[in-house]
């Protein structure tokens, strides 16, 4: 039987309050969100938090919302979003079809019910896949703490295998997409059995000015890419004939920059072949996407 | 610390330690022994109970996070249908053989009950993406499967 060991238990009541209560409890306090990463790991005792923060109250970081302003548009999802909740959404998949790439394969539907976007972020583990998905699309993260907020490029946000930026007091409190027309995003996973971690996958976002690549955007999560970017591949295709030859090219450069590490999940090689192909794949059905050939 | 919980509409107030396990409140606390308790690790489905109506798994929610919820267990599902006080879904299983050993069956019935609720006619490939975070071992999911879709066809032939 596995049982966490034995913590303090206080419910925020709003983000300022768990902002209140991460610094009232310090360096060994945790925020809980869906709690399937972080209850497996007390259970193992792999994560022994002295007070757990509940968070998941707060009704205010649980929306889905496209806001408009005088840079453009952005898609702002809560923290608290759920995973099934991002599967279900509209507006989401319209402007980026790759959430529900991803969100499809993301743990198994039962999971997904009580999972919340930004535990996936904050949890950072390397083989997660939204950290690709967000480092494909730019996103901003907006994290919150005592002397108030500050904006995050989520290439930015990990600092490695389960580390963030987010200081002890602080709390990620949303994710923002830059929305641009003219794009196409895919995402694609390859798994052992569903519901399992990615032995490898890749996202791509792709914006198209006539049959050239405008702007372009990779991630790639379980293959040890740097903060899950393949800058690299996406310098090669900016600005490159949006072709089968510049995507197979991209493949290459992305799977020569990645650093994969043999474990039951695979060998190295196969890994490496993985992150390659399935960049092509990402980047082939994004452009089809964005040139409206597929939805 | 003092939670209320609503299970299966009867309201249950109890002093717990928060690391108590929603899996081990309901079997422990209040007797509802009908959820199971299976691989501990989020993998296996035969703990899950329905959350505020969704299906959870009860390993990996801890009893304090229930606190002020509505959770329906196994135990909650026969008597609201039928002449013989079943769910159709019970129904359906019991009759289309989608158990044998009947371990992983309180936790597949709740999931299909919330499928049910939400896609009264799902196809066969939406019955296995629903049932796809829970395990059987024994019916290579056949039987599971078409007492799902002989729940959706006899309840479409009651209300038609």
């Amino acid at each position: 039987m596995q049982v966490p060991a034995q913590f303090e238990y206080e419910r925020a009541t709003s983000v300022d309050h768990a902002v209140a209560l991460l610094q009232r409890y310090g360096p060994e306090s945790r925020l809980l969100a869906g709690g399937h990463s972080l209850i497996p790991m007390m259970k193992l005792r792999i994560a022994n938090p002295e007070t757990l923060i509940d968070i998941n109250g707060l009704d205010e970081l649980g929306t889905i919302r496209l806001d408009r302003d005088e840079h453009g548009a952005q898609l702002c999802l809560g923290a608290l979003v759920r995973h099934a909740e991002l599967l279900a959404s509209a507006v989401a998949g319209e402007h980026f079809p790759m959430f529900h790439d991803a969100e499809r394969v993301i743990a198994d539907p039962v999971v997904r019910n009580r999972g919340t976007i930004g535990g996936s972020l904050c949890q950072a583990d390397p083989n997660e896949d939204l950290s690709a998905v967000f480092t494909a699309l730019r996103a901003v993260a907006v994290v919150q703490g005592p002397d108030g907020r500050r904006l995050v490029p989520v290439r930015e946000f990990h600092v490695g295998p389960y580390q963030t930026v987010v200081e002890d007091s602080e709390i990620l409190v949303e994710v923002r997409v830059p929305v641009r027309p003219g794009g196409g995003s895919a995402y694609t996973k390859v798994e052992r059995r569903a519901g399992d971690w990615a032995v490898a996958a890749a996202g791509a976002a792709l914006w198209l000015d006539g049959g050239r690549v405008a702007e372009v955007g990779l991630g790639l999560t379980a293959v040890g890419a740097d903060r899950f970017g393949a800058p690299r591949a996406e310098e090669f295709l900016r600005g490159a004939p949006a072709t089968e030859e510049s995507f197979a090219e991209a493949g290459r450069i992305a799977a020569e920059h990645c650093r994969p590490v043999a474990d039951q999940r695979g060998p190295e090689d196969y890994k490496r072949h993985l992150a390659g192909e399935l960049t092509v794949r990402s980047l082939r059905r994004a452009a089809a996407r964005a040139r409206g050939l597929e939805a | 610390m003092q939670i209320t919980v609503t299970v299966n509409g009867a309201e249950y107030t109890r002093d717990v330690e928060p690391r108590l396990l929603l899996v081990h409140f309901l079997r422990d606390e209040l007797g509802l022994t009908g959820t199971h308790w299976g691989c501990d690790t989020s993998n296996c489905g035969v703990c899950v109970v329905l959350l505020d109506g969704l299906p959870a798994k009860s390993c990996t929610v801890l009893a304090v996070m229930a606190d002020g919820h509505e959770v329906r267990t196994v135990e909650g599902l026969a008597g609201t249908d039928g002449s013989d006080g079943l769910d159709p879904v019970q129904r359906a299983f019991s009759d289309m053989h989608g158990l044998q050993c009947g371990f992983c069956t309180p936790g597949m019935l709740l999931t299909s009950r919330a499928l049910l609720d939400r896609n009264p006619d799902p196809s066969e490939a939406e019955i296995r993406e629903a049932i796809s975070g829970q395990v059987c071992r024994c019916t290579g999911y056949e039987n599971i499967v078409r007492a799902v879709r002989a729940a959706a066809e006899r309840a479409g032939t009651v209300t038609s």
